[in-house]
């Protein structure tokens, strides 16, 4: 049963390698020349194991003893979590033992996974679910120790190979938007950052634009008809 | 490191626990065991689409139009993808080019 489940989710998380194997060096590099060595990035990615806030700890390590900053700044940046949660609520029910590491490694790139592909038949879709959650986990690990032990060795240019999570997202949506008639959800989704987006900055639009989302999700509750779910 | 050892870690184990915390509160204010409120659900059913959404723009927050090479490799390689998807409904071969094209552009047309 997990062997199938494996052997189910390791194709789909294929793109999530890619992009954890490049990013995770380049944040293993980035705590390197910070005098954060091996052993300091097997912790981080380890226990906090969140992609754009790893590369925020090294600043925020680089500037200083300040724990109310960094608590603010950790939930300000990771706000959207909140989200994936409200969204997995019903998928991570009655699975157990495996609850707590599925919620615990509910990145961006795992949470968007779990929207975007579904267990094919036969196959056991709590077992499939966690492997996708454990895979990532793994390779962001490995990502960033070989950044950490080699990356300098890396000569072939790389940039822009971090656009693979954009591409990453755009299929999901994509996929998504095939999946339903009523498109509403993922139009309020858009256009509501992008209206953030221009009010607020991009440093700051991501709490208005979640607000805003709510807002317009619960305005139009009547009128919004979903198909694949009850 | 400015930080010693032991402030580092401090500040790790605090980011970690402010980060998980981020993740579960969902999960705790509405435990299994308790019958979730109807508007709960219905969020839980949209909020996939919204956030998705979301993090497609979270993504490409740092485009300008001011100038070309600041939208163009974004805008052209989503559009490129966006065709490509619709087209053979590929995963892999739409992120694969998708990336490839990016990078191209930002390596050889908009330096």
């Amino acid at each position: 049963m997990r062997k199938k489940a494996f052997k189910a989710a390791l194709p789909m998380t294929i793109p999530v390698l890619t992009g954890y194997l490049f990013i995770g060096i380049a944040f293993g590099i980035l705590a390197n020349s910070n005098g954060y060595h091996l052993g300091w990035i097997l912790l981080m990615s380890t226990f906090i194991f969140a992609g754009s806030m790893q590369f925020v700890a090294i600043s925020l390590l680089a500037s200083g003893f300040n724990i109310l900053s960094v608590i603010l700044i950790t939930i300000m940046i990771n706000a959207r979590h909140l989200f994936y949660g409200l969204s997995m609520l019903d998928r991570f029910k009655n699975m157990g033992k495996k609850k707590p590491y599925m919620i615990f490694s509910l990145t961006d790139e795992t949470f968007s996974l779990l929207c975007g592909v579904d267990p094919p038949g036969g196959v056991n879709k709590d077992w499939f679910y966690f492997y996708i959650a454990l895979l990532n986990h793994i390779y962001w690990i490995l990502g960033s120790l070989v950044g950490g032990l080699l990356g300098s060795l890396i000569t072939f240019n790389t940039q822009g190979i971090e656009f693979v999570m954009t591409a990453l997202f755009v299929v999901i949506f994509l996929d998504q938007w095939e999946k339903n008639k009523d498109h509403s959800p993922a139009i309020i989704g858009i256009l509501s950052s992008i209206i953030c987006l221009i009010i607020f900055r991009a440093e700051n639009f991501i709490l208005p634009s979640m607000i805003l989302i709510m807002t317009l999700l619960l305005i139009f509750k009547t009128t919004i008809r979903l198909e694949d779910e009850q | 490191m400015i930080l010693t050892a032991t402030e580092s870690f401090i500040m790790i184990l605090i980011i970690a626990i402010m980060t998980f915390l981020t993740r579960v509160i969902p999960f705790i204010l509405f435990p299994d065991n308790k019958e979730t409120p109807e508007t709960i659900n219905y969020l839980g059913n949209v909020l996939p689409y919204a956030s998705i959404g979301m993090l497609v723009i979270y993504c490409l927050k740092d485009i300008s139009f001011c100038e070309r090479t600041l939208w163009l490799p974004e805008i052209v390689s989503v559009l490129v993808i966006i065709i490509i998807h619709k087209w053979r409904k590929n995963t892999l071969l739409s992120i694969g080019l998708g990336t490839i094209l990016y990078m191209l552009i930002v390596q050889f047309i908009c330096k």
